[in-house]
């Protein structure tokens, strides 16, 4: 993963390991990387990794075992996904309509396009 | 070996009113600055910017004009001038792209001077880097290439673990593998022996994710430091029809700003909170985040505001 120079790393790590959960490649209590492990991997300072992890403790989507490390929180899945699916509408369905109307795809293309991509 | 712990050893520093001149042009002017202990630091700023001179004065190897430089630690207590003053100077390790080597000695002389000086030096960590740098041992100093040179100065300020360490633009001699290999043994290293560690550099992009704090010079003096976060999304450039950007950007101080017929272009510092994004919106406007070179290259700019 290459890092944006123009947004907070650790806001950046913290959406990647959220990513990663979503999409099932982090599973519910399993053990994620350490800060060090993390900062070394990602070429990153140990102080913003541990600052991304920290927030996602906040969250509630990771938790710490004492002297163990981090895991992955048992209801963090459904947590991200009930947070992203609040906001699907907002952040990409009303920009796709957006950009449909502006370069003119009739709309009517637009569901008969979502209707044959999602039963393919 | 060392059993100190980081809250023992690791070094802060703290510059008052400091002054360095050459020839009475002041190369540091009235700086006054704090750098926490245990953290990675970024010294940036452009050539002729200060830095090095910086580096030389905090690690005693000139004396201050006017001002003082104090260093600290929980085992040697706070108010440390460095200059003439083996306590502080014997745990910090300044290393410049000159390497400050004997020529003519061996490569192995040169670790051995080492070992003798540093009271933390790990001779385990310095065999391994010099294998891993593969550096010629019985090899002279002075017919060491110049990308081995430098690399030779990297593992003495690895090895030296020093309570404080500065990299003073050590590794620009070296190649982008070998770079490569410098952060990660840094990186890896600073993990297991938290340290103060300053990395004085201008290519900003090439380090910014190993750094928690930035200082920026310009001209001798403090543009401005920061923790290296707040400063990635602290400017922003705003986009649209000029007029609608002026009266936007009326309250922010302006970083740079550029006119391509009636579009204009404007970069500010300071945060934008959602509802000015969404003001700014309304008003058909473009808001974009501007990158830590970015914001590097403005703040140091010949007409540069300070942050």
């Amino acid at each position: 993963m290459v890092f944006d120079d123009r947004s907070p790393i650790y806001l950046q790590i913290a959406e990647q390991i959220k990513n990663d959960i979503v999409t099932g490649a982090l599973a519910e209590d399993e053990q994620v990387m350490s800060t060090n492990q993390y900062a070394a991997f990602y070429r990153i300072n140990p102080a913003t990794a541990a600052k991304g992890f920290a927030q996602l403790v906040d969250e509630g989507v990771l938790y710490k075992k004492r002297g163990i490390g981090m895991f992955v929180s048992p209801n963090a899945r459904l947590l991200l996904r009930t947070g992203r699916q609040d906001s699907f509408f907002a952040d990409v369905v009303d920009p796709m309509i957006r950009e449909a109307k502006a370069i003119g795809v009739p709309l009517k293309d637009v569901v008969q396009h979502i209707r044959t991509y999602g039963e393919a | 070996m060392t059993t100190s712990t980081l809250e023992d050893t690791a070094l802060s520093v703290r510059t008052e009113n400091l002054s360095v001149r050459f020839g009475g042009v002041p190369a540091l002017d009235r700086l006054d600055l704090r750098l926490a202990p245990g953290k990675i630091h970024g010294l940036l700023g452009r050539n002729g910017s200060g830095k090095s001179t910086l580096a030389a004065t905090l690690a005693g190897f000139r004396r201050p004009d006017e001002g003082r430089v104090l260093l600290g630690s929980g085992d040697i207590g706070a108010a440390h001038e460095p200059y003439e003053n083996a306590v502080a100077t014997s745990r910090v390790c300044l290393i410049r792209e000159s390497g400050d080597l004997v020529g003519a000695a061996p490569v192995r002389r040169a670790i051995d001077l080492a070992a003798s000086l540093r009271p933390y030096w790990d001779s385990e960590l310095a065999g391994n880097l010099m294998d891993r740098f593969e550096i010629p041992l019985n090899k002279k100093v002075q017919k060491l290439s110049r990308g081995k040179k430098s690399a030779l100065g990297v593992v003495l300020g690895l090895a030296s673990r020093a309570p404080l360490t500065i990299f003073d633009e050590s590794y620009l001699g070296m190649d982008v593998p070998s770079r490569t290999l410098f952060y990660d043994a840094l990186l890896a290293d600073y993990a297991e022996v938290p340290r103060t560690i300053v990395l004085s550099t201008h290519l900003v992009s090439e380090v910014s994710a190993m750094l928690e704090e930035v200082v920026i010079l310009d001209n001798g003096r403090l543009v401005t430091q920061a923790p290296v976060d707040t400063l990635r999304g602290r400017g922003a450039s705003i986009v649209g029809p000029a007029a609608a950007v002026d009266e936007f950007t009326s309250g922010f101080t302006v970083l740079a700003q550029e006119r391509l017929g009636g579009t204009k272009s404007t970069t500010v510092l300071g945060d934008l909170d959602p509802a000015l994004v969404t003001r700014a919106t309304a008003a058909g406007l473009e808001i974009g985040p501007v990158g830590l070179q970015e914001l590097f290259v403005h703040l140091t700019a010949p007409t540069g505001v300070r942050a």
